[in-house]
């Protein structure tokens, strides 16, 4: 049964809790701050798990039902942790018409993943964008937060095979 | 000046508008100090082409000629050519394009010598010559991350002038009068909007900026927000006296880190110096500007969504009305605008909107920021004149379609817009004309296409895109994007009927005329534009099974970018 009169524990004694505890403090603690407190969740601890979802809503005080409906509807959050690298393909107009397509599919050749998704090995992680806002650079790519501009399935290839351990 | 702003800082003192005169004359007097000045260009498109490491570099080879105090090496905002980046601009009157760190010695000695003729941009094109910048007037001169450059710009003097010298019904006025139209794409009047909040009744008021630029192809308020961000500042600050807020929240996408870490950097500078919090001037008057970052929901964009998210709740819609302005963030009355909209709002102030509507057509005020994209040689950032012909935009300012090919079409407004034809290319770009050829101008993305796009592929790239990003809550749109998506699937498969195309028709119809909010009521916006200009191309997915672009139902060829 959970305890409503008194603040929950945080999940470990792990320091990065502190900042997540800060931005409720900071955002009113109260439900208003919901989506400013996932967003410090997200980038403190990489993603959001169950018992990080349970510990954010217990001390928000809003139900987990709306703390996992709020999780889930934002395409920006995410469930499961995500791999060693991580590539992000823009899907902006821009970019597809300047041939995303084509690097998806090199993509997946490489990697043998889907968008979304992460290798087994756990190394690389692919990810696809609305838009990156680089449209003048289309198409544009992101591999471990630099933005790539005018990349083609070649140059997306070579950069992917130098994440993927050469020995396995 | 950094002790005498150290001062300033510690006495919380209160804004005059003889001290904010005294920091402009000191911030112009330090800045002709200098014999030379280098501009690089530190926006997120020169940033993603090591913008950040070649002003490194420039300043490492200054230093090392021991001329530090002479020559000042400085990151800007964007310098709009983003497909030559990243771009140079010095004191001496050169642009120097696809600029290296390894040119970084060559530009410095070239400030007191001849400039560097393999790197020099031409300035003397119809992509400069054409432009005419009111929104974007900083960009590219001022370093964002600096407050003082901003005001040494006139910046928040329309905020002192407002505030000393004008009541709150005189600048709604000052506004009406200058046609000032919403920027995120509806077009509802500015000045018709302010006096509806500040009419209405309620404790708590609050102005909202809206920069959840969620528009494919679009990325003006993005550049805005990292060129120029005390700009927006300072409408949100007229903004909310005019109408008697005082909370404000900028609601701005997570993908754009660096517009955001620029914002916080401009809030926190606008604190210290008075110009933001309480007691704002001296003048009785407050506001305190936060930061809401979205989460990668498109329908976010629309005014409710917007506010539920701000809410801390799933980014979901409801019916209007009420209005935002009567029933909006927590159910009192907000004001919220667009990052373009609050960017035109100091110099309209500062030049009176007299002056403002002089520029642009007859229902169309003003000028626009455009982000130009796709097949067309000149990408980046420009702004425009309303009334400009779509013609100019792409021939002239664009530079015409790279490769030798044809214009197939133009797509303007991004999900909610349409494309246009060859035909429409002597129309004048603004809002009524857009809206009559079956687009929109939504918040300003242009992207050119080719003869190498099939048309019926793009309306299924958009409507895949509206598909994902509908929130569920009505079902027109729900489903129906959903059977659209399929129909247009199927044309592309080559697998689709006569019958299919009559049955898009009328989804489109049902779509449009029943969905919730925007997101649906503007979804068939895509389909019906093609249908419109383009319907030849359909037919012959379906009676012929073939595409004439070549792009659908054949394997994908392996070259890829331009």
């Amino acid at each position: 049964m959970p305890n409503f009169g008194s603040k929950p524990a945080p999940p470990s004694a792990d320091k990065r809790w502190k900042l997540v505890d800060a931005t409720m403090r900071k955002t009113g603690g109260n439900a208003r701050g919901l989506i400013e407190t996932l967003h410090t969740v997200q980038e403190a601890v990489g993603f959001l798990d169950e018992e990080a979802l349970r510990y954010v809503a217990l001390s928000l005080r809003v139900p987990l039902s709306q703390a996992y409906g709020v999780a889930t509807f934002y395409h920006f959050f995410t469930l499961k942790p995500g791999g060693k690298h991580t590539c992000v393909i823009c899907l902006g107009t821009a970019c597809y018409i300047k041939g995303s397509q084509h690097l998806l599919d090199a993509m997946q050749q490489t990697l043998h993943i889907a968008p979304g998704e992460t290798t087994v090995d756990g190394e690389v992680s692919v990810l696809t964008a609305r838009c990156l806002g680089s449209c003048g650079l289309a198409p544009a790519v992101v591999y471990d937060q630099e933005v790539a501009g005018k990349v083609d399935a070649a140059a997306l290839r070579a950069h992917l095979e130098k994440w993927i351990p050469h020995d396995s | 000046m950094r002790r005498r702003c150290a001062r300033i800082w510690r006495n919380g003192y209160r804004m005059t508008p003889e001290e904010l005169d005294e920091i402009a004359r000191k911030e112009r007097e330090a800045q002709r100090s200098f014999a030379r000045r280098v501009n690089v260009c530190v926006a997120a498109g020169c940033l993603s082409c090591q913008g950040d490491a070649l002003r490194d570099a420039l300043t490492k080879e200054a230093a090392s000629r021991g001329a530090e105090d002479r020559y000042h090496v400085k990151g800007v905002g964007c310098l709009g050519l983003c497909s030559e980046g990243p771009l140079v601009s010095t004191s001496t009157g050169q642009l120097y394009q696809r600029v290296s760190a390894a040119d970084a010695g060559a530009i410095i000695d070239s400030l007191e010598g001849q400039p560097v003729e393999r790197l020099l941009c031409s300035m003397d094109t119809p992509f400069f010559r054409r432009q005419k910048k009111i929104v974007l007037e900083n960009s590219g001169i001022i370093d964002p991350e600096r407050i003082e450059e901003y005001i040494a710009q006139n910046g928040y003097h329309a905020l002192v002038k407002a505030l000393t010298e004008m009541t709150p019904q005189q600048v709604i006025a000052e506004i009406t009068n200058s046609g000032l139209r919403g920027r995120g794409g509806a077009g509802y009047p500015t000045g018709l909007k302010w006096s509806t909040v500040a009419k209405a009744v309620g404790g708590q008021k609050y102005v909202v900026c809206n920069a959840d630029e969620g528009d494919p192809g679009a990325f003006m308020d993005r550049s805005v927000l990292e060129s120029d961000p005390h700009r927006v500042l300072e409408g949100m600050l007229i903004a909310a006296y005019a109408v008697g807020a005082s909370e404000g929240y900028i609601y701005v996408r997570a993908e754009y880190p660096l517009a955001i870490k620029r914002l916080k950097i401009a809030i926190r500078h606008a604190e210290r110096f008075g110009l933001l919090g309480a007691n704002i001037c001296g003048m009785g008057f407050n506001l305190h500007i936060d930061l809401r970052l979205g989460a990668g929901a498109f329908v976010c964009g629309e005014e409710t969504a917007l506010i539920a998210s701000i809410e801390g709740k799933r980014g979901t819609p409801r019916p209007r009305p009420p209005y935002p302005a009567m029933e909006g963030l927590l159910g009192q009355p907000t004001l919220i605008n667009n990052v373009e909209t609050y960017a035109n709002v100091p110099p309209i102030l500062r030049n009176g909107g007299a002056w403002y509507a002089q520029i642009g057509t007859e229902k169309s005020k003003g000028t626009k920021v455009f982000a130009l994209a796709g097949r067309v040689r000149n990408t980046g950032l420009v702004e425009v004149p309303m009334g400009i012909s779509l013609r100019e935009m792409v021939f002239e300012i664009g530079g015409g379609i790279p490769d030798g090919k044809q214009f197939k079409a133009v797509q303007t407004g991004g999900p909610s817009g349409g494309c246009l034809p060859a035909e429409t290319l002597d129309m004048p770009v603004d809002y009524e004309s857009l809206a009559r050829a079956g687009s929109i101008m939504g918040s300003g993305g242009m992207i050119v296409m080719d003869e190498t796009s099939c048309m019926v592929d793009v309306a299924k790239y958009f409507m895949d895109f509206c598909m994902t990003e509908s929130c569920g809550k009505c079902i027109p749109c729900r489903v129906g994007t959903y059977q659209m998506h399929r129909i247009l699937s199927a044309i592309t498969n080559m697998s689709a009927t006569e019958q299919n195309l009559r049955l898009l028709e009328e989804l489109c119809d049902l779509v449009k005329h029943t969905s919730l909010c925007g997101l649906g009521q503007s979804a068939p916006n895509p389909v019906l534009s093609t249908l419109k200009y383009f319907i030849a191309e359909y037919r012959e997915h379906v009676r012929e099974h073939k595409c004439p672009a070549g792009v659908c139902g054949k394997e994908i060829p392996e070259k890829v970018g331009a």
